[in-house]
């Protein structure tokens, strides 16, 4: 690591106003990411902005039709929430599924959505539950958040405080892992909320996690994992390295998506 | 530079480290506790997983100063009053080491995942909660037998018991 | 049978400081005053170097020294060795190309090492490294196993064609003859692709210097210290061997990757005079995919004869292995043998000729990795065995037992004489395990789940303790490989045993005491072991080849030998009787047809204190010492099966069942010998599903981390079913012949014959990951289909 300053500031106000006045400052919160980075030396922050004792970024409670999870939630403290398990248990199990036990204790639901991996979990139930990401300046819908490949709408000085997920009436998710890395190869996320269905797909996006409108179209028939037989997903615009080429990927959106539905039905 | 002050293995420990410190390095170089191991630098291996405030943590991947106020456990903590705990003594009994170098990282998320899930583990679970651990002598066959093991030992000495989570907001 | 004696599963003597994390690895060792060396690599393949400038990157803080293959070379430090001679097909020796510990002009894989940094920190030695400016001319790089003979790009001028030797062994016409005689060819394309062999200790090595007396001394992570000693001081010539100590403390795995003598460890200990400063150098895991020697890396045309009954009567092979950029130090006997002399398996096989061609690349040196050759030889041998009985449509495992070596000993046509075996037995035990009767019921019910089920067999040789020295010597080993041993019986009767072997993870300390206390009638616990310091044991040859078991303990046992022939003279005096007369039993030393006795414990004090015998006629004290060299190689043998069912919708294979049962002859601490058994497996199944080192056509390890190199996690694998079958080896005095490689042989065709046998084709390579399958899976789908 190259050297840099620390701060530990104890809101995420105190937090915004260090981000504005620091040149090259970077935000800190699991630093599951960011640190393995920083260890290779391919990034260079000036200072680290620390959320770990920001309490107002945590937490997860239940407002309404929404569950509002505070951005330092850790992956595991949202897996084992009983709130989220009731409310949205594709959500739970989607944050069950990240990483490894010991990933889960520190890697938060900010920090993976802010840094947008394409092979990140959390991209999916955004854009499939329709949730709406809140910063510190402003509310950003899931559609408009994930904008490219490790990039999103979040702008100099903007942290994200929560995100907010509507509660649907039926969510699943099915993930097939990178043997080596344990990413998402392909990860689908499935969706209910009336008659909205959406489908959304990590890992094998070109640009990031996307939305697979067909299966939508498929699934507003029945909402069934027979529904996608035959469907296939394009191979166009779908990463292909050594691990998966594009053909073999968009084949297992597929697969997976059947999984996602039928984990949504419990079928 | 900067100042810390945490516990490790129930000693209060105070220091001035350069931020850019990790806690492994806090543990093995500050401290000598040397028993906390660096087998990668991707986060995958496990060699350094300690315990943070009770959860099982990867110390390559968590700043020392990050952790102001915590209590940090580590493979040399976790014997108490020269008694080896259930899962260390489980491991010796049931071979689930070879070299010897993944092994406190694995000592380590076995306890974790008996506090997480209880006492009795089957084999599947034990096997898809060591995802982040890796060991390349033993082959985990006699690693899930020890587990499993370490977690019936640990209920009849009353440890492990899950703690509530921690949702303040709930 | 004792509780801790020979035979029973003690539980380990070393454990207790491993599980309180009190283990003590080279990485623990932290010396007064000590300096971080970090090594500048290379970003190319293959380039030559302009010129290298280190000025700026001397005045950075903390800086204590820059030093390139100049400075090396000024103070005339020899070039890294490979240790054994091939000879081609015409007599002539092998092209070796200079291997200097730091590059001289030009670098030739990802890597490779171009100057060292010793800095006061690691920090500091890593800034610098940053300003240290190299002008490369960037070359072509040369690859690919398949094409690099011959290639335009030229790795060494040595070896203006690529290829280090060509190298044979066998009959060839008698062979020629066999297959143009055959009612039946079977023939196969085989690519044994490159591991990476990852120890979970990474390198490291600390060197010291005192100015004092002149004396180095390095830690260092080593299979083989005493090797490592030879080689620093004779070829290298870091200094002679009596001011030069290695010390390989707790070792955190090796699998043939800490056997060789490689740039890092040479530079450290130099590095420390140059500085007058202890030099630690640590391998972070980047660097451990980049310089640590790979495995494996053949590509192989293989064909199999068979008679109208059904009788293999001829094998013919061709294999081109990569060796890397540079050879390692043992890596040239690795695709020759170690290699070659295997491909007779468990079979009667008349006529056997196999062609070997080594080239070089533009990637990291290729050496031994558990099992070194064998696993190639098996997996030729066991693709083709299986193969050729589906082609001939009989059952795998009657087919191997028809053809089954059945009267011992045995010559083969490829020099080995198999000494004992029944290989019969561990088939049959292994068909029971896996309820061979009940896999077609076990297929159907898959087919019916929409899976397809496999069974797989791979019934394997090895051979372990290479032997004797003279033997060796004539194919061309620079060493002996024999072992030492020294037994030191202390006054009161506890006992010191340094032997030359070395272990990082066999368990040594518990195995070797259980043999000493068996035979001593002593407590395990007066028995303590002692390893990998060339101070404290003079001479050794260390631990791989599953060699510790059969010559290291053969030492010990003729050095505990020569301790009872000495006690009995001591007790002869105190007991005053007959040396003739005196008996030695469970501890004690007595006089035949009397009840007068003495305990192991007395008679090292009476030794000690030499009152009872007089000083001229028998010398006071209880030590001795042994070195042993074996009369052959030994041959453990067995069967594994596999059984996997496949996913076609994801390619996902899982292993649903292992059986494996292996005759290693007599076994110390079976506990033990199981967990060499698993993890020697785990390692083949990663061969055959997850692993494999990939190079772009840039000469890029693209596979340079645990994010993208496959290693085995618990849930990739099930739990093993483990039999033994016992035939004692007769050539050493403990009947034992080694288990530390066979799972690693013995697994990735196994996995292979049940994938394909899922499949119903042969079209797929290792490893057999997901997308693999998948896609092979869907031709089969296809043919079903069609059918």
């Amino acid at each position: 690591m190259y050297a840099f300053t620390y701060h530990r500031p104890g809101s995420a106000r105190q937090a915004a106003g260090l981000l504005a006045k620091k040149e090259d400052a970077k935000i800190l919160a699991g630093g599951h990411t960011l640190l393995p980075t920083m260890k290779q030396r391919l990034a260079a922050p000036s200072a680290l902005i620390d959320l770990g004792a920001c309490g107002d970024l945590k937490g997860i409670a239940r407002k309404g039709r929404t569950v509002v999870i505070g951005a330092m939630s850790t992956h595991a403290e949202v897996a084992e929430s009983a709130i989220v398990q009731e409310a949205i248990p594709g959500l739970a199990y989607l944050a069950s599924h990240i990483g490894d036990p010991h990933v889960r204790h520190r890697g938060t639901i900010g920090g993976s959505v802010a840094n947008n991996d394409p092979a990140a979990d959390y991209p999916a139930a955004c854009l499939a539950l329709g949730a709406t990401i809140v910063t510190n300046k402003r509310k950003i819908e899931a559609d408009d958040f994930f904008t490219g490949l490790y990039e999103t709408a979040l702008e100099e000085g903007e942290i994200i405080t929560k995100v907010v997920f509507p509660v649907v009436s039926k969510a699943g998710y099915a993930k097939f892992r990178n043997p080596a890395s344990r990413y998402a190869l392909v990860g689908v996320f499935v969706a209910k909320r009336g008659s909205d269905i959406r489908v959304a797909v990590t890992g094998a996006g070109e640009g990031g996690v996307f939305r697979w409108p067909e299966a939508e179209t498929a699934l507003k028939a029945r909402f069934a994992p027979k529904s996608l037989e035959g469907l296939k997903a394009s191979s166009k615009g779908i990463n292909a390295d050594m691990h998966a080429d594009a053909e073999y990927r968009a084949h297992l959106i597929g697969v997976m998506a059947k999984q996602a539905v039928a984990q949504a039905t419990g079928k | 530079m900067a100042t810390l002050s945490m516990t490790v293995n129930g000693k209060a420990v105070t220091a001035t480290v350069d931020p850019r410190t990790l806690l492994v390095q806090f543990l093995r170089e500050n401290l000598r506790l040397t028993g906390t191991h660096v087998g990668c630098d991707t986060s995958q291996c496990g060699a350094c997983v300690v315990h943070i405030d009770g959860k099982a943590a990867k110390s390559c991947t968590t700043l020392a100063v990050s952790l102001e106020g915590a209590s940090v456990t580590t493979i040399e903590g976790l014997a108490a009053n020269g008694a080896l705990h259930p899962m260390q003594e489980a491991f010796r009994e049931h071979h689930g080491l070879q070299c010897g170098f993944c092994t406190p990282g694995m000592i380590m998320s076995a306890v974790d995942i008996v506090n997480r899930r209880g006492h009795n583990l089957d084999e599947k679970t034990i096997r898809e909660d060591l995802d982040g651990n890796i060991c390349r002598c033993t082959g985990y066959h006699n690693i899930v037998k020890a587990v499993a093991a370490g977690a019936e030992a640990m209920a009849g000495q009353g440890m492990g018991t899950k703690e509530p989570p921690r949702q303040a907001a709930e | 049978m004792s509780a801790t004696g020979i035979g029973a599963s003690v539980r380990r003597k070393e454990d207790h400081r491993f599980i309180t994390g009190q283990g003590r690895y080279t990485d623990d060792i932290n010396r007064p005053g000590q300096a971080h060396a970090y090594f500048l690599r290379s970003p190319h393949a293959h380039a030559t170097i302009k010129s290298i400038d280190t000025k700026a990157a001397a005045k950075m803080p903390g800086v204590l020294g820059i030093y390139t293959g100049d400075d090396l070379a000024a103070d005339k430090v020899g070039g890294l060795i490979c240790g054994w001679m091939i000879h081609n097909k015409d007599g002539s020796p092998m092209r070796a190309g200079p291997h200097p510990a730091l590059a001289q002009g030009k670098v030739r894989y990802v890597g490779d090492h171009v100057a060292v940094i010793v800095a006061e920190t690691l920090a500091q030695a890593r800034d610098a490294a940053e300003v240290v400016v190299v002008d490369y001319a960037v070359l072509p790089a040369v690859v690919d196993t398949a094409k690099a003979a011959g290639a335009k790009t030229v790795v060494h001028a040595e070896a203006p064609d690529n290829t280090v030797f060509n190298w044979h062994l066998g009959n060839k016409d008698e062979t020629e003859a066999a297959f143009k005689k055959a009612k039946h060819v079977t023939k196969l394309d085989i690519v044994n692709n490159r591991l990476v062999p990852n120890p979970m200790e990474p390198r490291a090595a600390v060197g010291d210097y005192d100015a004092g007396d002149g004396v180095f001394t390095l830690f260092t992570t080593s299979q083989n210290p005493h090797v490592a000693r030879l080689v620093l001081s004779a070829f290298i010539g870091i200094a002679p061997e009596n001011k030069l100590r290695v010390i390989a403390p707790d070792v955190g795995g090796g699998f043939g990757s800490k056997i060789f003598i490689y740039a890092e460890e040479t530079v450290c200990v130099w590095a420390a005079k140059k500085v007058g400063r202890p030099v630690k150098w640590n391998s972070d895991r980047t660097e451990a995919f980049l310089s640590d020697a790979h495995g494996r890396d053949h590509v192989t045309h293989a064909e199999l004869a068979t008679d109208a009954e059904g009788k293999i009567t001829g094998l013919r092979v061709k294999t081109t292995a990569n060796l890397g950029a540079y050879l390692s130090t043992f890596s040239s006997s690795v695709p020759t043998y170690l290699y070659a002399p295997l491909l007779s398996g468990q079979y009667d096989i008349p006529a056997i000729y196999c062609e070997v061609d080594a080239v070089y690349t533009n990637t990291a040196p290729v050496d031994a990795y558990r099992g070194a050759g064998r696993p190639e030889a098996t997996f030729v041998v066991e693709r083709l065995v299986e193969v050729a009985a589906r082609e001939l449509g009989k059952d795998p495992a009657k087919f191997r037992m028809q053809n089954y070596v059945k009267k011992f000993p045995h010559q083969t046509p490829v020099i080995m004489m198999y000494d004992a075996g029944n290989y019969g037995a561990s088939m049959k035990k292994a068909l029971e395990i896996i309820d061979y009767k009940g896999i077609g019921k076990r297929k159907r019910d898959s087919a019916r789940e929409g899976k397809l089920r496999g069974i797989g067999f791979s019934a394997y040789i090895e051979a372990c303790g290479i032997a004797p020295s003279a033997a060796v010597g004539s194919l061309g080993a620079g060493v002996g490989l024999w072992e030492s041993a020294e037994v030191r019986v202390n006054p009161i009767g506890t006992v010191e045993v340094l032997t030359g072997s070395h272990s990082h993870g066999q368990g040594h300390e518990t195995t070797f005491a259980q043999l000493v206390s068996d035979r001593l009638g002593i407590p395990i616990d007066n028995v303590s072991i002692i390893h990998g310091d060339t101070d404290k044991v003079q001479m050794g040859m260390g631990t791989y080849g599953s060699r510790s078991g059969a010559v290291g303990m053969s030492a010990i046992v003729k050095a505990v030998d020569k301790v009872i022939a000495k006690g009995k003279k001591v007790a002869a005096y105190v007991l005053e009787a007959d040396e003739a007369d005196i008996d030695f039993a469970d501890g004690h030393f007595s006089v035949k047809g009397t009840d007068r006795k003495l305990d192991f414990g007395s008679c090292a004090l009476q030794a000690y204190i030499a009152h009872k015998f007089n000083g001229q006629d028998l010398e006071p004290g209880l030590k001795e010492g042994a070195f042993y060299d074996p009369t052959n190689f030994t041959f453990p043998a067995g069967v594994h099966i596999c059984e996997v069912e496949i996913d076609p919708q994801t390619g996902v294979t899982k292993i649903d069942r292992w059986a494996a049962v292996d005759d290693f002859g007599n076994v110390i601490n079976p506990m033990i010998v199981e967990g060499q058994v698993h993890g020697g497996i785990a390692q083949g199944v990663g061969q055959a599903l997850l692993e494999g080192a990939k190079y772009n056509s840039d000469g890029q390890l693209v596979t340079a981390s645990f994010m993208d190199y496959c290693m085995p996690r618990a849930d990739d694998l099930p739990s093993f079913q483990v039999g033994m079958t016992v035939t004692a080896c007769p050539s050493n005095p403990l009947g034992i012949k080694g288990c530390g490689e066979a799972g690693a042989i013995a697994a990735p065709p196994a996995v292979i014959n049940a994938i394909t046998d899922a499949l119903g084709h042969e079209d797929i390579a290792m490893p057999a990951t997901p997308q693999a399958v998948w896609r092979a899976a869907q031709k089969s789908v296809k043919r079903m289909a069609a059918e």
